[in-house]
């Protein structure tokens, strides 16, 4: 695209090269101002001069963003996701896919956030080698952190629930219960969607939580109202077969 | 001491890679490994050799940090991991400092001189000599001094790491490119290696 308009405008350059000088250094060098940032190895930075590598990680720890500017977000995204869907299943994958990367990246602040709080309170305790977090080997660590740091980082409090499948035929299905999930607050579902439960997105976070961790795991949200608490939703997290196999081999050999 | 980090993907893409030196005992920060400058890629057939033994330690050790994993004798190549919970991995070779008669030859750019004594110090207990010189960061792979500033350099990192992984046009598995990264990784590696 650029390359033509300068080549046209090097060509109308030399045509009028018996103009003043001038003006034709001016034309060139309007041309090439263009061309120049891909060409200069030099880095573009913020007024300020700070890179994302110069803010602190736990600045906005305590930060909250407002429930009014959240629920608009969350209604454009569903909003956004309901775009040429095919249906409630399809509609619910494209929220999951949406909270899957996230679910990554809260994994690796949320290490990151403990680990630099228990290092700065070891200091005080004047032993360095005061426990590190543990990366979750088995499936109970896991659901553990998921349903405690990991909900305290999302939504300021644990979820209310964290129950293992009672039936012999799927011992690799969890289920985390919230009874008043905050992506639901402001959604109204139509009548004829009631299936729908756009807490699908946090699903896909906890997914990506799991895969991070080196889980393959499915989640799915769904509805379980009951009288207290109409919004109750359960998150099915169903690990893969792998999962069950190392789960097995991993107890033999004692690790917790 | 020379050292070669590596960030790899949870799907083995290398997403980053440095070389230095230290900066450590009066060390000028420029890398001066044992072989030629034409086999460089010897450092990376070393390191990803170790990735079998990263993943098969990082299921019976839940630290993120897993010390020092792997030994390559034939060189002295000694491997450290550090584990990301995302599952991105950290893996630092250092190679100590040739014995002190040959660096001064080799020093100078590692010729063809550092591949045919590459074998004969091995062998003629050039790690064991040089363990016993001294105890200083620089000097010995092993010693919990060492250990404690790899792992000091690794939380470093990691720190970084987040802050790239946190920027939202980063996505999983992409090459980490931004220069201002290496400058911190390398900022680290003068800071603690």
């Amino acid at each position: 695209m650029s390359h033509p308009a300068r080549h046209s405008s090097m060509l109308s350059l030399s045509n009028s090269a018996s103009n003043l000088s001038s003006s034709s250094d001016k034309q060139l060098s309007s041309t090439q101002i263009p061309t120049a940032p891909p060409a200069s190895p030099g880095l573009r930075v913020p007024s300020n001069r700070k890179t994302i590598y110069d803010r602190h990680l736990n600045r906005s720890r305590n930060g909250e963003s407002s429930r009014a500017s959240f629920a608009f977000l969350f209604a454009e995204m569903v909003t956004y996701a309901q775009r040429r869907v095919t249906g409630i299943q399809d509609l619910e994958k494209r929220l999951n896919e949406q909270g899957y990367p996230l679910g990554l990246r809260l994994l690796d602040l949320l290490f990151y956030r403990t680990m630099s709080s228990s290092s700065s309170s070891s200091l005080s305790s004047s032993s360095t080698s005061s426990s590190p977090p543990h990366r979750p080997l088995r499936i109970l660590p896991l659901l553990h952190l998921i349903h405690g740091p990991l909900w305290r980082l999302l939504f300021t409090r644990s979820a209310d629930a964290l129950e293992h499948s009672v039936s012999p035929d799927t011992p690799n299905e969890y289920m985390i219960t919230d009874n008043d999930p905050l992506v639901n607050t402001y959604i109204s579902v139509p009548k004829e969607m009631s299936m729908l439960n756009c807490a699908a997105f946090v699903a896909g976070i906890i997914e990506g939580v799991c895969d991070g961790c080196g889980f393959e795991t499915k989640v799915t949200a769904h509805n379980q109202p009951t009288e207290m608490w109409p919004g109750r939703t359960i998150f099915l997290v169903r690990f893969g077969e792998s999962v069950m196999e190392r789960e097995k081999v991993l107890e033999r050999a004692g690790v917790k | 001491m020379s050292y070669y980090f590596t960030i790899l993907s949870p799907t083995d893409v290398p997403l980053f890679n440095l070389a230095f030196g230290t900066s450590k005992s009066g060390g000028d920060g420029i890398a001066r490994f044992r072989f030629p400058d034409t086999a460089q890629y010897m450092n990376q057939f070393i390191i990803h050799s170790s990735l079998d033994i990263v993943e098969e330690a990082q299921w019976m050790n839940s630290n993120m940090y897993l010390k020092h994993i792997d030994t390559y004798p034939p060189a002295s190549s000694y491997i450290s991991a550090f584990l990301t919970p995302s599952g991105a991995r950290f893996l630092l070779l250092h190679q100590p400092p040739q014995l002190p008669s040959t660096t001064d030859r080799t020093g100078s750019g590692g010729t063809g001189t550092g591949s045919s004594s590459l074998l004969a110090s091995s062998f003629s207990g050039g790690v064991g000599s040089t363990r016993a010189s001294s105890s200083s960061v620089a000097a010995n792979p092993t010693s919990p001094q060492t250990e404690e500033a790899v792992r000091q350099f690794m939380t470093e990192v990691y720190e970084n790491y987040v802050k790239t992984v946190m920027s939202p046009f980063y996505r999983q598995g992409m090459e980490i490119k931004s220069p201002v990264f290496r400058g911190k990784v390398s900022a680290a590696g003068r800071k603690w290696l």
